[in-house]
């Protein structure tokens, strides 16, 4: 079996938008091009306001992925959890969609006995380990993120490693927004290592306004567009029929 | 991580039953035990017969975990986790509640256990832990997420198990679930995939943590700080080569580990000094002699050479025989 691409964006931000579409729209956007949008708000001593934690929850709800508040020191179990929890998901969804296919509108994985339903999660553990991922970082560097930034390295190598620790092939990007001229800046080319990180991102400066929609918008673009959710689909399609 | 919503729908205080849908066992609550990020384990009583009970309101969750304790039923002669009985549905208040009924191990929880016995316990516990694994590795497992809140020391045999197992994973694959003052990834000592190392790093970090029980974090050079904070514990000082090399990834196999602690344990000098010396000193020599019986017939001639261990060892081993025949 030869399992699809997981596609996915995380941002990591510490608060509300100040310009361009809404990053909700956006992330709607992504999801109808099978791209799952995860979204972390880290905190530090500041409290983040209700506004930033509405907005960071419908993110992530249009763009069909998960969302966290966390203390910064929390950051790296968090980024490793919300990716794999956002991975299950999508498997899982796909999987019901199949189930119905086979077993009737009406029918979902729950409504299996217990021991037929471990089978079916056995699948969605397989396909979690085997399938290739891609996770494009979307960071916040607008100035109250400045000393966040070392965190969310860290954190960045933590995921970086428990991904590659999977028998599936990974590939990361990092960008960063506000850039020097536009929206949103690479700061790191597809890569399966983002140790990169290290030399590249003490040297990245923070301030000016905060244009997360604009961001998802210009991130999508930066996807593969031959190999999508829709590959996941078709290929595993015969894998599940046959197992079932 | 646990949300509010879960912890109503799953609350269920003593007294409540819980029927199966599939299955329709009844399962009367005594109380709580805990609870975790995928739900409320419960001490309930079945026929008479204590099980623990783990509820859930979020079906997928708990599903891979059940697998993994299925599959952990299945390596025999390890009793290190608790043995898998059945799974099923509670219906409730027009919600489906998964749950899965497992054996309940009494005990106390490993730093405790340390806490209160003093320190000569930890080797022979961890001499039981590496039995164990060797065993689990053997079938192709590795622990994953081992740490001193998932073990607990039964009552009344003294015997080191595991109470939640949803970290183990295939050799070879992503660890599924990990603690990070227990992960070698963490401290950069490693990789994040399966391999018997990764358990036996974690057995170090336990050993470490008995000695340290607040923790501590990370600070720079990962290997150096770990060394230092050994060297620090006189405690620690007959492990210290043991412990270098399991945090090194030097072992490849438990069983490799496990020889060299026999070893650290059967020599009366390396003792650490405990606080209550005579009753922890026969204990721990008992555990020993115990173990190495095997090695003893294997490797007579050898042994003979060595006679000031031989006689310890055959006094011990006609002591036990005595006790045997009785």
């Amino acid at each position: 079996m030869e399992a699809g691409t997981l596609r996915q964006i995380l941002l990591i931000t510490d608060g509300c938008s100040n310009q361009g579409e809404d990053p909700a729209a956006m992330a709607a956007l992504a999801r109808e091009r099978g791209i799952t949008v995860n979204v972390i708000g880290v905190v530090e001593n500041d409290v983040i306001d209700e506004k930033g934690i509405k907005e960071i929850e419908n993110i992530a709800l249009s763009g069909g992925g998960v969302s966290q508040i966390v203390y910064a020191q929390q950051l790296s179990q968090t980024v490793q959890m919300v990716t794999q929890k956002a991975m299950t998901q999508t498997i899982q969804g796909v999987i019901n969609r199949e189930l119905k296919h086979i077993l009737g509108e009406s029918k979902k994985l729950e409504d299996l006995p217990p021991d037929t339903r471990g089978e079916v999660m056995e699948v969605v553990d397989e396909l979690g380990e085997t399938s290739k991922l891609e996770v494009l970082v979307l960071v916040d560097t607008s100035a109250s993120m400045k000393h966040k930034l070392p965190t969310v390295k860290d954190s960045l190598l933590d995921l970086s490693l428990s991904m590659n620790a999977r028998i599936g092939e990974n590939r990361f990007s990092v960008f960063v927004f506000p850039g020097k001229k536009k929206d949103v800046e690479k700061l790191l080319e597809w890569t399966p290592e983002l140790s990169a990180l290290s030399k590249i991102f003490p040297k990245l400066t923070t301030g000016g306004i905060t244009p997360t929609g604009p961001a998802i918008r210009e991130a999508l673009s930066y996807f593969n567009k031959k190999r999508s959710l829709r590959g996941l689909l078709s290929h595993d399609e015969q894998y599940y029929e046959d197992s079932m | 991580m646990m949300n509010n919503t879960m912890r109503t729908q799953c609350k269920l205080k003593k007294g409540d039953r819980i029927t199966g849908k599939w299955n329709a066992n009844e399962y009367t609550v005594i109380k709580e035990l805990g609870y975790g990020a995928n739900g409320v384990v419960y001490l309930v009583e079945s026929k008479n017969q204590p099980f623990a009970l783990k509820l859930s309101d979020n079906g997928t969750s708990i599903i891979s975990e059940m697998n993994t304790l299925k599959s952990f039923s299945k390596v025999h002669g390890s009793a290190i986790g608790p043995y898998f009985l059945e799974a099923d549905d509670f219906q409730r208040q027009g919600s489906t509640l998964p749950f899965y009924v497992m054996e309940y191990i009494k005990g106390e929880g490993l730093l405790e256990f340390i806490e209160k016995k003093g320190a000569a316990w930890i080797g022979v516990l961890m001499l039981q832990l590496l039995t164990s694994l060797v065993e689990l590795h053997k079938h192709g497992w590795v622990f994953g997420d081992l740490k001193p809140e998932n073990l607990i020391v039964s009552m009344p045999a003294y015997r080191i198990r595991c109470v939640d197992v949803g970290g183990t994973t295939a050799i070879g694959r992503a660890i599924k679930e990990f603690t990070e003052f227990f992960d070698r990834g963490y401290w950069g000592l490693g990789s994040r995939k399966a391999d018997p190392s990764y358990d036996l790093f974690a057995v170090a970090m336990i050993m470490i943590n008995a000695v340290y029980p607040t923790r501590f974090f990370k600070k720079g050079e990962g290997y150096m700080q770990l060394k230092e904070r050994i060297i620090q514990k006189q405690v620690l000082k007959p492990y210290r080569k043991m412990l270098e090399k399991a945090l090194l990834g030097k072992y490849t196999s438990a069983e490799e580990m496990r020889q060299d602690l026999i070893t650290i344990l059967s020599q009366p000098s390396n003792q650490p000094i405990p606080k209550t010396q005579k009753v922890q000193k026969a204990q721990s020599t008992k555990q020993v002699s115990r173990l190495q019986q095997k090695t003893r017939q294997k490797k007579k001639g050898r042994f003979l050479e060595t006679f000031v261990l031989v006689a310890i060892i055959s006094l011990l081993y006609a002591l036990y025989m005595y006790d045997q025949l009785l």
